[in-house]
């Protein structure tokens, strides 16, 4: 392996230069009509600005970049195959850290909030974290295992987060009582949805649950009767604590949390049962869906996932078992939904755009599809990347993007690309098999 | 009947631009096999740059119409093709090979980037440019509706087919056009036959890119303003038209397209402007359902 390392021809620094320089080359192409150049409008009429500093400066960053990158990432790689070469095996000990690495972020998230009880902050993030987590395994169902590209899952989500909205501000209706509901009128939707579309290809899939999704969207912006349109809907109330209230104690009032269990009143209860809450919803959530892997319906998903024509000659239903997922699907985006409109007491179409389903999708694909304990590292990437960028408000989103650029780059596979097989025969009996 | 005519030419012109951009999804999933998120932006980007040239014509002093217009079409599909050619040198090849998702999530990746690296270059806010072609011809009136029709439309439907027929002959009777149809059928097959596979697929990306450029150039000048967010729109409604005509078939997306648009303006004259794109994607799904491979697609043969 060294031998062939060296063997081949090793790269001169002119080489170098010159593939820099292209680079430099193309950035100063491209940075002519973005950079270079601006429209600025003075007093109602657009005029053309130079920006040449700004250029010059951007062409030599990418030379400069771009050399020095390609030379460590050069570096790396040699290293990487030094070591294959020496310890082949190493690839199966990383593996069997996964399993200890999950029971860690379990442990670390259910202890989070006692650590930072203090602080709001890190409790409101790491339960936005957490309905990714959430949003994410219900999307794997639907794309890790079944194989089915779903691009408008956000559409099941505003569907659960309308529906408690609904029911709580018109009907009075509870949390709990809203749950079941609004899971079993996604699943319906999801149902309305994959009928008559599950028949087709994977892309033609794909368009077809964007419209879908786009179509909610703009029904819940005109609709203004139901939905009250872009303004959405506002004082959601909020889950209580089996019927506690989260508020500060009135005189001769209703029992609430802080009263009865003889604590002083702070607002941060409701943020610490919040993140509970979802804690608690997302590990159902993972124990339900791994659990149904398990189950003759969750093999049959995998087994579409990886060959539809030869489970249709086993005589599976490909469209029921395809269905069977859809709904799944939209019904944890449901519940995951109705938490949603619970935590932030106010839903508006703005928050169920096209780009959130892009980032539920993002996070089981970065994760590696099918992986549960992937789609955690994903959502914890995808949602602490902008808010540690807050600072540079406006370059947040543009961070953004490039980051799912690069690690999709880096790792195709996605974060966790070695997936455990759900099945393995027992020891055995491969000997015993008759031809 | 007037402002039927009326709505058939408007939805004509709007159908011509989605096709246009059509076009570059059609090419690029059937090369190789990705839906390019990406390229509605792109044809956002070619939009700013052709403000930009618009603009820096405009005080240079050429003031013929014409002229104006090749040099602005002319710049923007370059520098256009250059962002194409390097979007799927930067973000898709390093992909090819690895799974089908892999490349979708790069593309979504890329959408932002674009949109926002306009957004901070240029400027969040709206920018409109002075007209650049006026005037039309008053075709009839009835009933107190006049029918019009502006120059900037004819210009549109003129150049779409005059782009199609010069795009129709390159696939299909130049070596390019082979070397293109070749790949499409069997990358590795074309690659043992002596064809740079991945040169040809960087001139697909940019041939899109062009395509899209046009389009951008044209709604400037038809429309006058652009913003960051309309690559997202365009986008989807191009994609949608692609899938429409079927997916990989180039007759499809131009077909898609005219469809999309007359669908888009008789709605909303007819019924309601909020809800036309409920009715694209209504349509797109009735159509799937009766046709699974779209209205020109080839139905897929799987093989086992």
């Amino acid at each position: 392996m060294r031998a062939a390392i060296h063997a081949q021809h090793p790269v001169t620094v002119g080489e170098r230069l010159r593939d820099a320089g292209w680079i430099a080359f193309v950035a100063f192409i491209l940075g002519i009509p973005m950079i270079g150049l601006v429209t600025v409008d003075v007093g109602g009429k657009l005029v053309v600005h130079t920006r040449m500093p700004l250029l010059v400066a951007f062409v030599v960053a990418s030379f400069v970049i771009r050399l020095v990158l390609r030379f460590v990432i050069e570096q790396l790689k040699r290293r990487k195959a030094e070591r294959l070469a020496r310890a082949p095996q190493r690839q199966t000990a990383a593996r069997s850290l996964l399993k200890p690495l999950g029971w860690l972020l379990a442990s670390a998230a259910l202890v989070l909030p006692l650590v930072f009880s203090g602080n709001r902050y890190v409790v409101d993030t790491a339960t936005t974290v957490l309905i990714y987590v959430m949003l994410g395994w219900g999307l794997n169902v639907v794309v890790g295992l079944a194989g089915l590209l779903d691009l408008g899952y956000v559409a099941f989500y505003a569907v659960g987060a309308y529906t408690y909205a609904l029911l709580s501000t018109q009907f009075g209706w509870g949390f709990w009582e809203s749950l079941p509901v609004a899971g079993g009128l996604a699943a319906f939707f999801g149902l309305a949805l994959g009928w008559p579309t599950l028949r087709l290809r994977g892309d033609y899939l794909a368009i077809v649950t964007l419209g879908f999704g786009e179509i909610i969207r703009i029904i819940l912006v005109n609709w203004t009767e139901l939905s009250g349109g872009p303004n959405g809907i506002d004082s959601i109330p909020r889950p209580s604590f089996f019927g506690l209230p989260f508020k500060a104690p009135s005189d001769g009032g209703a029992q609430t949390f802080a009263g009865f269990f003889g604590l002083d009143y702070s607002p941060g209860h409701r943020v610490v049962f919040l993140y509970y809450l979802i804690l608690v919803l997302a590990l159902a959530t993972n124990l339900f869906v791994s659990r149904l892997r398990k189950l003759p319906v969750g093999r049959a998903w995998e087994a579409i996932r990886e060959d539809e024509i030869a489970c249709k000659a086993l005589g599976i239903n490909v469209v029921n078992v395809k269905l069977s997922a859809f709904a799944l699907g939209a019904m944890l985006g449901g519940l995951a939904g109705v938490f949603f409109a619970a935590r932030q007491g106010f839903i508006s179409p703005d928050s169920f755009v096209f780009s959130e389903s892009a980032t539920i999708l993002a996070i089981v694909v970065l994760g590696g599809m099918g992986s549960q304990l992937g789609v955690v590292l994903a959502s914890l990437v995808l949602v602490l990347l902008p808010e540690i960028g807050r600072d540079f408000a406006q370059y947040r989103m543009l961070l953004f993007g490039t980051a799912m650029i690069l690690i999709m780059v880096w790792r195709p596979g996605g974060l966790l690309s070695r997936r455990e097989p759900t099945l393995t025969a027992p020891a055995g009996t491969k000997a015993e098999a008759k031809p | 009947m007037a402002s039927f005519v009326q709505q058939l030419i408007n939805g004509l012109t709007l159908g011509a631009v989605y096709g246009l951009i059509a076009i570059g999804y059609t090419m690029v999933y059937g090369i190789i096999g990705m839906i390019n998120f990406a390229h509605g932006d792109l044809y956002m980007v070619s939009a700013f740059i052709a403000v930009t040239c618009f603009t820096l014509l405009a005080a240079a002093g050429i003031t013929s119409v014409p002229l104006a217009l090749t040099l602005a079409l002319i710049l923007t599909v370059a520098f256009t093709s250059a962002f194409g050619w390097s979007i799927e040198r930067a973000a898709y090849r390093p992909l090819r090979g690895s799974t089908r998702l892999a490349p979708l999530i790069s593309s979504i990746g890329m959408s932002i980037f674009l949109q926002n690296m306009v957004q901070v270059t240029q400027g969040a806010r709206v920018k409109s440019i002075p007209t650049v072609i006026s005037g039309g011809i008053d075709l009839f009136s009835r009933g107190g509706f006049n029918v019009h029709l502006a120059y900037s439309q004819i210009m549109i439907v003129l150049v779409t087919v005059a782009l199609m027929a010069a795009f129709t002959y390159l696939i299909t009777r130049t070596s390019f056009g082979r070397q293109q149809r070749a790949c499409e059928q069997d990358r590795t097959m074309t690659a043992l036959l002596g064809i740079d596979v991945d040169r040809t697929i960087s001139l697909t990306f940019m041939i899109g890119a062009a395509l899209a450029a046009v389009a951008g150039v044209m709604v400037t000048v038809y429309y006058g303003v652009v913003d960051f967010y309309i690559g997202f729109d365009a986008g989807i409604k191009a994609f949608t038209a692609a899938v429409l005509g079927g997916i990989g078939s180039l007759p499809g997306a131009m077909l898609g397209g005219l469809i999309i648009g007359l669908i888009e303006a008789f709605w909303a004259a007819y019924l309601s402007a909020e809800y036309k794109d409920v009715a694209t994607f209504a349509i797109l799904i009735l159509v799937l359902m009766f046709r699974p491979s779209g209205l020109l697609g080839r139905p897929e043969v799987e093989k086992v």
